[in-house]
């Protein structure tokens, strides 16, 4: 698989690289957790994706790039989790995420040994379509109603709207999906590092891949605007500071670099351990991994 | 009170819920790559035995629930009371019907079997996966039938009654899978 992965980015122009797994900085995202490693007296951090280091290289002029490598988060252990994972990480100059999920496409068919339908929906049409649920409209009060009415056992009272959103999609929608699946056009709310659409305020150009509901890739039309991003990043650290999560130290060269100038691009994501697992037809992340954690 | 995260969630671990001691059976860690992550687990209620789903948001904590399995000997019943013994210090225990439950028809005096105590007192009873007991009561053997695979009620000394194949009479010893009540095979002496 390495080698066709290769192969695929060598014959289109990409420049394979290799970014620091143990960085100064890490990602403010309230729900990924970062190991902490102390070196010397310092505090460093395992990354939990190559990221930002990969921005830095695009912003200083590397052109469109690849990478594949570990990435590490806290706490993620289960069926589909262990805390350090494979990634295989690129940025496109000059493309949006609908092109970057053509070529996804194309990755994908030349690793499959099998024919691959894939198909799109964009976020408000899943809920729609699976729950009949219109996400614009709908109170927190309501879709806390929903999550008890279709998950047993759950006590939804503390959820906030995006929570409940999270919940149902992992718990009620995914386990129905069938095939490749692209989910586009996430809500404002989870945009993480993703560009606001052009067409549509509302919601940010980001993309998840499923496979029969197994979460494969997470990808962007890059936000290239550094005061917009670093005002995600203080609003993550007012909301990990609620939540009594430790707040991060923004990377100021990550904002440094999108100062300077981040040409357009599309970036995504995709973990290879799920990957070869739904390759090969095997239903736990442990069956594809050399040794557990 | 000790408490447990839902990272230290797993298997056979006995939490408090809603009041009642209850046993994880099974965990799932379900996180949506940049969302909140849950763990989907099922829990059987340790008084009543009923399985239930559950939902918490990961890094939530739950009370621990104070349960121990341990091996006991089952000794005698009162009329009221089964009393056991743990065999290594003497110390008895004695379990109301409610928790021995169905147990009671597997246990014979001196036979071993899992006593899980709640707050040092008895909740649950499971007898061996598999018990020797012997027929008191069925009705007189058919030799020259076995082939026909028919079968028979039989009482056994501990009270329980299980099909047995046609040829065994009173007095023969019987291996039973406990959980499922069957026979499984004539002991022979």
């Amino acid at each position: 698989m390495y080698r066709q992965i290769r192969a695929f980015f060598n014959t289109r122009g990409y420049l394979e690289v290799d970014t620091p797994v143990l960085m100064p900085a890490t990602s403010t995202d309230v729900h990924i957790g970062s190991l902490e490693v102390s070196c010397a007296l310092r505090r460093l951090f395992l990354q939990t994706s190559p990221e930002y280091a990969m921005k830095r290289l695009l912003a200083a002029g590397s052109g469109s790039i690849f990478q594949i490598g570990h990435a590490f988060r806290q706490d993620e252990q289960g069926r589909l989790h262990n805390p350090e994972f494979s990634l295989l990480e690129w940025y496109r100059e000059g493309y949006d995420y609908q092109q970057l999920m053509d070529e996804m496409e194309l990755l994908i068919i030349s690793l499959s040994l099998r024919q691959c339908n894939f198909s799109r929906i964009t976020y408000r049409q899943l809920f729609r379509q699976s729950l009949g649920l219109v996400i614009d409209d709908i109170s927190l009060t309501q879709l806390r109603t929903e999550c008890s009415r279709r998950i047993p056992g759950c006590e939804p009272q503390d959820l906030d709207f995006d929570q409940c959103l999270d919940l149902l999609l992992a718990m009620v929608i995914a386990p129905e999906m069938r095939g490749y699946q692209f989910v586009c056009d996430y809500p404002l709310s989870q945009a993480a590092l993703a560009r606001v659409s052009g067409n549509d305020a509302s919601v940010a150009e980001r993309f998840e891949l499923f496979f029969d509901g197994v979460e494969l890739a997470n990808g962007f039309s890059e936000l290239t605007d550094a005061s917009q991003q670093r005002a995600r990043f203080e609003s993550d650290n007012l909301v990990r500071a609620q939540k009594g999560l430790p707040q991060h130290d923004i990377d100021e060269f990550l904002l440094a670099a999108l100062d300077h100038g981040l040409e357009d691009c599309a970036g995504v994501a995709l973990g290879l351990d799920r990957l070869l697992m739904v390759l090969l037809n095997l239903d736990s992340i442990d069956q594809v991994l050399t040794f557990r954690a | 009170m000790a408490s447990y995260s839902t990272n230290e969630f797993r298997g056979g671990l006995k939490i408090m819920l809603d009041g009642d001691p209850c046993s994880i059976i099974d965990n799932e860690f379900v996180k949506p790559g940049k969302g909140q992550a849950f763990n989907r687990v099922k829990i059987r209620n340790l008084k009543n035995g009923r399985v239930l789903d559950k939902t918490f948001k990961s890094g939530e904590s739950v009370e621990a629930a104070d349960v121990v399995d341990t091996e006991m000997q089952y000794l005698y019943n009162d009329g009221e009371f089964w009393h056991f013994m743990d065999p290594e210090s003497y110390e008895q225990q004695a379990g109301d019907a409610n928790a021995v439950g169905d147990a009671h028809l597997w246990l014979k005096a001196q036979d071993h079997c899992e006593v899980t105590l709640y707050n040092g007192s008895p909740i649950a009873v499971t007898p061996p996966n598999f018990v020797e007991l012997e027929i008191t009561d069925t009705d007189p053997g058919l030799k020259g039938d076995t082939a026909q695979g028919g079968t028979k009620p039989a009482t056994l000394e501990t009270g329980a009654v299980v099909k047995v194949p046609l040829f065994l009479e009173i007095g023969e010893q019987v291996k039973v899978d406990t959980r499922s009540g069957e026979y499984m095979s004539r002991v022979k002496k």
